[in-house]
């Protein structure tokens, strides 16, 4: 039996008095794979940030496995969490100094782990390259394998394959999809397309202007939305 | 130009000949510049870093403080130092004035805030994103203050190579405070002074080709370490 891993009551933020999140009630499951699509400026990187903790929320609450979190959050439980950033920030190093950073700032030594996490993403072999003789899309490939070596309970995905070529962008959902079905973590996934949302989605949530105008199954996101604006987006005729 | 080239030749046969005063001079000097340099670095780049890093009150203040003391003027900084460490100064005790220590301490005071400054400006430099990133990866706030200077050690060597310049070849400060002591407080740069006061210019410009000699290899000893570190 599933719970809820994420609850979310009353939750707002504003920057510079801009109101750019604003949802009353949002529940994420455990070992779930929920996908939140919107357009860009949605506010969707900031709902991801706040469900990391990396960020207090301007009002409201978060829950996480029933306790409320407040800010700054212990450290035990923000490294429970760990997020693929639009934009890969890679230390200079090596590939394997990226993947086991993680690790290594919690004190681990668990070469093993790293191996794994390398050979799920496609990048077996690669440990021992300088991450400065990469692509782009073996950079995000980093990246997920950097966020998943820790084993965490939380995975957030934030556009993880924007700028990619179809190829890795396969690779990436393929390794996201394994993830899913193998680790048991909870995969919270923000893309602008609606396609890739449709591959991978369990559940969607529509967020639009800061608003959750619609959570839904994926089936029914898909086929019959309830919204008009999410029919809209989910036909491409949305204009943003 | 007839003076610059006895003065090269004069450099050059000082050197070979491994003149005694000459040596000593130069020891001096290295020995001199070198601990400064160590000292203002080892206190000056993690204050540096914290100062970039850090949200404390009186933040901005201290960054001011540390932009007007990289353009602190050496003899005033001598001077301080001097006051500092006279007979009826608070450090008088020590008993440091017109030693090397003395000639030590003034340099430090004019190295540290360069190597605080710009490792500041050096870890600013590094982006939010990244910073952001190291905490999504789980890192406590020193593990992150850590990482982030270490992706700016770019940043932290020219820090550390801004302040071997400029003491490396500063003369006021240690002139106040060393008192240029033939074979106790004489360095590079006030043998330089003296001899161009006695006239004797090419011996001052050769004793000026050996200095430029050790910024040269000192830049080049640091800039050796910093291909090193990149990857």
């Amino acid at each position: 039996m599933s719970t809820a891993r994420y609850q979310v009551v009353g939750l707002q933020k504003s920057y510079r008095g801009r109101l750019v999140l604003d949802i009353p009630r949002l529940t994420i499951m455990d070992r779930e794979l929920f996908v939140i699509v919107g357009p860009s400026g949605a506010g969707k990187s900031t709902l991801l940030r706040l469900l990391h903790f990396l960020e207090p929320p301007s009002r409201g609450e978060i829950h996480f496995d029933g306790q409320r979190v407040s800010f700054p959050p212990p450290l035990a439980l923000r490294r429970q969490i760990s997020m693929v950033f639009q934009r890969p920030e890679i230390i200079r190093g090596t590939v394997w100094q990226n993947v086991a950073l993680g690790l290594r700032l919690r004190g681990e030594n668990r070469p093993e782990r790293v191996e794994n996490a390398l050979e799920m993403v496609g990048l077996s072999g690669f440990g021992d390259l300088p991450v400065n003789t990469l692509s782009g899309g073996e950079l995000q490939r980093v990246a997920l394998a950097r966020a998943i070596v820790v084993a965490p309970r939380v995975i957030l995905l934030d556009e993880p394959t924007a700028n990619l070529d179809p190829h890795n962008v396969h690779l990436v959902e393929k390794s996201i999809r394994d993830l899913h079905h193998t680790s048991g973590a909870t995969i919270v996934l923000v893309t602008h397309n609606i396609f890739q949302a449709r591959r991978l989605a369990e559940r969607v949530g529509f967020l639009l202007n800061g608003k959750l105008v619609e959570v839904s199954p994926a089936e029914q996101f898909f086929e019959n939305p309830k919204d008009e604006r999410s029919r809209a987006f989910v036909r491409g005729e949305m204009v943003y | 130009m007839e003076i610059l080239k006895d003065a090269l030749v004069q450099a050059i046969g000082l050197l070979l000949r491994f003149d005694p005063a000459l040596l000593e001079i130069v020891w001096l000097t290295l020995r001199v510049s070198g601990s400064a340099l160590v000292l203002a670095c080892l206190a000056g780049v993690p204050f540096g870093a914290l100062l970039g890093l850090a949200k404390f009150p009186g933040r901005r203040w201290l960054l001011v403080l540390v932009s007007t003391g990289m353009g602190l003027p050496p003899v005033v900084a001598g001077l301080i130092v001097y006051l500092l460490l006279s007979r009826n100064g608070p450090l008088g005790g020590l008993d440091w004035l017109f030693t090397p220590n003395a000639m030590i301490a003034a340099q430090t005071v004019l190295a540290f805030p360069l190597a605080a400054g710009l490792t500041s400006s050096a870890v600013q430099e590094v982006p939010a994103g990244l910073r952001l990133q190291i905490q999504s990866l789980g890192a406590t706030r020193w593990q992150e203050r850590w990482l982030v200077l270490r992706e700016a050690r770019r940043g932290v060597l020219a820090a550390v190579l801004a302040a071997f310049g400029r003491i490396i070849a500063e003369v006021g400060a240690v002139l106040l405070v060393g008192g240029n002591v033939a074979g106790k407080t004489r360095v590079l740069s006030t043998a330089i002074v003296l001899e161009t006061r006695q006239g004797n210019f090419a011996l001052a410009l050769a004793l000026g080709f050996v200095l430029l000699g050790l910024a040269l290899l000192g830049n080049a000893i640091l800039l050796r370490l910093e291909a090193g570190s990149r990857s």
